[in-house]
């Protein structure tokens, strides 16, 4: 029996030396998503990314995917994939960062790219995209356009990324608005239609005529479509659930950035580092600006044009805060990264206490 | 000519034992055909379901990790079942468990306390569940509220209860305003057993329960209890046992080995508490007793199987892309055949000629 053990063993190495001695093994590059890739939001776009891949290297690439993975079970997934041969694997979820970073300590010759987390290591890289910039733009609409003065802000989760967009959402409006006022809802959630809707109901009924959201379902456009009013979309171009209702939505583009790490790979180019991108790098896009006046979508276009060139910074100095102090400025003239990254406070004007 | 449904006079012993094992295959043959009607090989992926995940030690060592919290949590569900009564809240057991045994692990973090942590994290997190049941117990004992629906509904409250703690008091404070604690330091978690994988102390601790739990159950006053008050509540009422205290004692246990699970599946693999620590397993454990047959020892086999699903449900989708989805068809599939197993190995059609009636 032993003999026959060894015997299979030896036949399978020599099967599998001479099929690597003819062709060129493929990279096999992988995905873990938090959601369905059917949310239309966030996991959706991750996998539109990888879609990408396969059709810019699909002759030297074999990519996968797993799905819905909960968080605290993504140890063993990730692993999974590393033993499947798997040598580029990105997480695309928060909660993946100290799983992610387990695994990468036992395979230091596998990369892995961890999206949204800030813990880096040599062989595990993180990146995230500039949303905020893609809010002010959406600030700059919402206050061109209401009537009210009263905005409704779906949120998730009081986590820097989320403040940062309150933040910016706020400065674009003010910018073109100075009675501008932003009601906020915490949603506790990123993905739950029913609890979207709730929120976007109750911001409606205390008098919002236009609302944003920092959710991933296209609930609280459905609710300001039902009330004939307006609204922004999230993470994919939300268009087709609120035709009358969309004015613009912020799209995530993972491609370019997907298909230039995985090339790094192919070409033995690939470092650990920090990726942050917005508008320049391609990694944010605003869906087309629609249902509001020429003028107003010219000047979303512009602001837009601004902030990709450089020339606007939707954080220029002085940024004052909540109590009228003003932040202080550690870039040159504007907040820098790392404080826009762990912002955890409200600038003036927002009439809301952040949940600490 | 109309079919009837009649219970048989006697079942077997065979029939018994034989019948999950006619389920399972029954189950894999439609498994099977999905898999055709999905364009790829049922061969290829039956051996990448329950063949391939049983083949290298790290995937065995997932699969009793992955089991660790179901068997723990499932013994202490045959109490209830055992005893007619519907404890459909052991996620919300495990969840309070998770917290209250956190409590010391957390207080001492950064002192270097050594071992003696986990030790009084492992009790407090029983004792948190226990405590957390008694809830729905007390409840139906002293008012005969449905315990399925309370419960059910604590559930929530525990889950919401352990997110404000890692989003408020408990967040780590060099985490960005991130919702998660500090990671544990390592004398307050579990040991791990093997160099080459990730299998945790947690997996002795249900082994134990599994032994003790079939003592309990099979050879003791006490076990004889529950099983009668179940059986007939009549019954036991007239052998002389107190109902009341049958329904506290249950909830007791159950509630302690959902909490014990939730400590351990902190301590023991995420190192840390989250807003989301389980991927349901409070709910998948009553697949899990179940498909045991509510027998002490009979769990660990239904645990066994859901965890190879599961693994296997991932390989199948690194390895044959075939989607998540399956894998939670095949797992209803699985108990919608262990239970029609059940109801013809206990029940026989008849086939009835003559007027309907």
């Amino acid at each position: 029996m032993r003999h026959l053990i060894k015997l299979a063993g030896a036949t399978a190495l020599v099967i599998g030396l001479s099929t690597s001695g003819f062709a060129a093994e493929k990279l096999k590059v992988a995905f873990v998503y938090v959601g369905p890739v059917g949310d239309f939001g966030y996991s959706y776009q991750h996998n539109e990314g990888r879609l990408a891949v396969e059709k810019a290297l699909g002759d030297k690439v074999e990519t996968t995917f797993l799905e819905s993975v909960p968080e605290p079970d993504s140890d063993r997934a990730i692993e999974q994939l590393v033993r499947a041969g798997n040598k580029l694997i990105f997480t695309t979820s928060f909660g993946y960062m100290e799983p992610t970073l387990k695994v990468a300590a036992k395979y230091p010759n596998v990369f892995f790219e961890h999206a949204t987390g800030y813990k880096r290591s040599a062989n595990v890289a993180t990146y995230s995209a500039k949303f905020h910039e893609g809010r002010y733009v959406q600030g700059v609409i919402a206050g061109k356009l209401t009537k009210a003065n009263v905005i409704g802000y779906v949120a998730s989760f009081p986590i820097p990324e989320v403040v940062s967009g309150i933040n910016a959402f706020m400065l674009g409006a003010q910018s073109v608005n100075k009675d501008i006022k932003v009601k906020i809802v915490w949603a506790n959630t990123w993905f739950d239609p029913g609890k979207e809707a709730d929120a976007a109901k109750a911001l409606l009924d205390q008098g919002a005529d236009i609302i944003t959201q920092h959710t991933d379902s296209p609930a609280p456009l459905q609710q300001a479509e039902a009330r004939g009013k307006l609204a922004f979309g999230q993470a994919s171009d939300m268009i087709r659930f609120a035709p009358k209702t969309t004015l613009t939505s912020i799209v995530d583009n993972w491609n370019d950035y997907y298909i230039a790490r995985v090339k790094a790979v192919l070409d033995g180019k690939w470092k650990s580092e920090d990726t942050w991108g917005g508008f320049d790098a391609n990694l944010v896009n605003m869906a087309p600006y629609t249902n509001m006046p020429a003028d107003v979508a010219k000047m979303a276009a512009d602001t837009e044009a601004a902030i990709k060139s450089g020339k606007l910074h939707p954080f220029t100095c002085p940024v004052m805060g909540q109590d009228g102090k003003e932040i202080e400025c550690k870039g040159k003239g504007v907040l820098d990264d790392g404080q826009i990254l762990s912002m955890n406070f409200y600038i003036k004007g927002i009439d809301d206490k952040l949940p600490q | 000519m109309r079919l009837d449904i009649e219970p048989r006079a006697e079942v077997s012993k065979l029939a018994q034992i034989l019948s999950p094992v006619l389920a399972v295959f029954v189950a894999v043959g439609i498994g099977g055909l999905i898999v055709l009607a999905l364009g790829k090989s049922p061969v290829q992926a039956l051996f990448v379901y329950f063949i391939d995940p049983l083949s290298q030690s790290w995937t065995l060592q997932e699969l009793a990790i992955k089991g660790t919290p179901l068997v723990l949590i499932a013994s202490g569900l045959v109490y209830c079942f055992r005893s007619n009564l519907w404890n459909i809240g052991a996620e919300g057991q495990f969840t309070v468990g998770a917290i209250v045994g956190c409590i010391l692990p957390l207080a001492t973090h950064g002192m270097d306390a050594g071992p003696w942590v986990i030790v009084l994290a492992l009790i407090m997190g029983a004792i948190g569940g226990a405590l957390y049941a008694l809830i729905p117990a007390m409840l139906k004992v002293w008012f005969g509220v449905s315990e399925i629906l309370t419960s059910l509904m604590l559930v929530y409250v525990a889950q919401l209860g352990l997110d404000y703690l890692v989003r408020g008091p408990w967040r780590d404070p060099k985490g960005f305003n991130f919702p998660q604690s500090v990671v544990f330091e390592p004398g307050a978690t579990l040991p791990n057993l093997m160099s080459d994988g990730r299998l945790h102390a947690g997996i002795i601790l249900a082994l134990i329960v599994v032994g003790i739990s079939w003592f309990v159950l099979t050879r003791t006053l006490f076990g004889f209890g529950i099983r009668v008050s179940g059986a007939a509540p009549k019954a036991a009422r007239f052998a002389g046992f107190n109902a009341k205290r049958m329904v506290v004692f249950a909830f007791l246990i159950s509630g302690g080995l959902a909490g014990l699970a939730g400590i351990v599946e902190v301590t023991g693999q995420i190192g840390q508490l989250q807003p989301s620590i389980s991927p349901g397993y409070g709910f998948t454990a009553i697949t899990v007793a179940f498909l045991g047959r509510l027998h002490p020892v009979g769990l660990v086999l239904g645990a066994f199987i859901v965890s190879l699903t599961v693994i296997g449900g991932e390989s199948a989708q690194i390895a044959m892309k075939l989607p998540l989805d399956l894998t939670t068809v095949f797992q209803g599939v699985l108990l919608m055949c262990v239970l029609a197993a059940d109801c013809f190995s206990t029940y026989r059609v008849r086939i009835v000629s003559g007027g309907a009636r």
